[in-house]
């Protein structure tokens, strides 16, 4: 049997109203070892930050860890900002017998948004994991720079940009 | 590992530039999108269990010293996958404005009243049979910028996890008869009709309970998975 799908629709301005938990940005505890904080902005087609999304992010457990829930969600706020704390993903299997470099997956959702917009997380210092890395050789060698999180004062850095110049490469999942 | 999930069908969902709601002119992508197989990473999700939902979270009318005003309604129905399978478990997020169209959120200047008994977000997570429900009041339509004369149809917002990050969904239910719909570039971003009408909640005498609540019922599908073994690529 089969059943019709339900079509998306955008989460809208309000979103804070629903979403957002408490402990969202933490997909590991606050002061959990070894844990990372990835940050940085959404933008949009201007350049102008988008202060009404929600970035949600799910990755791979680096190994069964209690009180990692591996899935971390953040609003941003008034200047685009958003931030996760979490586990650094290991590397794991990809199809056909390959490895996929440690990533994490991501939806961004926002008010001007019908349908969530996927993208990855990559990390800059996983240069070798990164060269074999199935999704990543899929995508035009020129816009790779733009799914690789950048380790710099505040954490990893990545920033989303929606449209424009060194937008974000999306997947179709 | 298990199955990958099928592909969404092109004209089910939005296209992100929709050029009547003008918001996505500056927040949709205009390179291609990048063919992603479904890893290990894509097809599961995060367990999230009943210690995220509160004991009223369900029920909108109950959260606050006194009742809110307006109609009093349940939305209940089922989560379902692409096979028709119940989606068990699964965490189901709502959020609205009160029956007079406000949402309690800052940014909201329609000067329609502010109830002070109700903030408008519930969760609940479904049973073994994939169902959900929640007590609520009817939201209200209210205007917005879009153009001139634009008011939104009343809609309660949906947010799905399911099982996997592929089933990921987040959406809007309307309510049966709307004479907005003709008029709202939401409504009308799903293309087909036929799709669109999916989006439309019943009336239910039936479920409805004598001198409480008017029942509405609407059930969600997600994804279902690929009968074929794991992709190898596109």
């Amino acid at each position: 049997m089969s059943a019709p799908l339900t079509p998306s629709q955008t989460v809208g301005p309000y979103l804070a109203l629903g979403l957002p938990w408490e402990d969202g940005p933490y997909a590991a505890a606050a002061g959990a070892p070894g844990a990372i904080r990835i940050s940085g902005r959404v933008l949009d087609g201007s350049g102008d930050p988008i202060p009404d999304a929600l970035v949600e992010t799910w990755q791979s457990s680096p190994e069964i860890g209690v009180g990692f829930r591996a899935f971390a969600r953040c609003p941003s706020d008034d200047d685009g900002r958003w931030f996760v704390f979490t586990l650094r993903p290991g590397p794991v299997p990809g199809p056909a017998g390959t490895t996929q470099a440690p990533h994490l997956d991501v939806s961004v959702f926002a008010r001007g948004m019908l349908h969530r917009v996927v993208t990855r997380i990559y990390f800059a210092d996983e240069a070798d994991a990164n060269a074999t890395d199935p999704v990543l050789a899929s995508v035009p060698p020129d816009r790779r720079e733009t799914l690789l999180a950048r380790l710099g004062n505040d954490g990893h850095r990545f920033d989303i940009r929606i449209q424009g110049l060194d937008e974000t490469v999306f997947f179709d999942v | 590992m298990p199955d990958a999930f099928r592909r969404d069908d092109r004209d089910v969902h939005p296209p992100l530039d929709s050029p009547p709601y003008k918001s996505t002119a500056l927040r949709h992508p205009k390179q291609p999108l990048v063919y992603l197989p479904h890893t290990i990473t894509e097809v599961t999700g995060p367990a999230l269990g009943p210690a995220r939902v509160g004991e009223l979270d369900h029920d909108l009318t109950r959260q606050h010293a006194g009742e809110p005003l307006g109609e009093r309604i349940t939305i209940s129905g089922r989560l379902l996958d692409g096979d028709g399978r119940p989606i068990r478990d699964a965490l189901v997020e709502v959020w609205q404005p009160n029956a007079a169209g406000r949402y309690r959120h800052r940014w909201d200047r329609w000067p329609a009243p502010i109830d002070p008994n109700f903030s408008g977000a519930g969760r609940c997570l479904t049973d073994t049979e994939g169902r959900y429900s929640f007590v609520t009041v009817k939201p209200g339509p209210y205007p917005w910028g879009n153009h001139p004369n634009a008011w939104r149809p009343a809609h309660i917002h949906f947010s799905l996890l399911g099982t996997a990050f592929a089933q990921r969904l987040v959406t809007q239910m309307y309510f049966p008869g709307d004479p907005l719909f003709p008029y709202d570039p939401i409504f009308n971003s799903v293309r087909d009709p036929d799709v669109r009408e999916r989006l439309i909640s019943s009336f239910s005498i039936e479920s409805s309970r004598e001198s409480w609540a008017l029942a509405y019922v609407w059930d969600i599908v997600l994804r279902g998975r690929d009968e074929t073994p794991m992709e190898a690529g596109p």
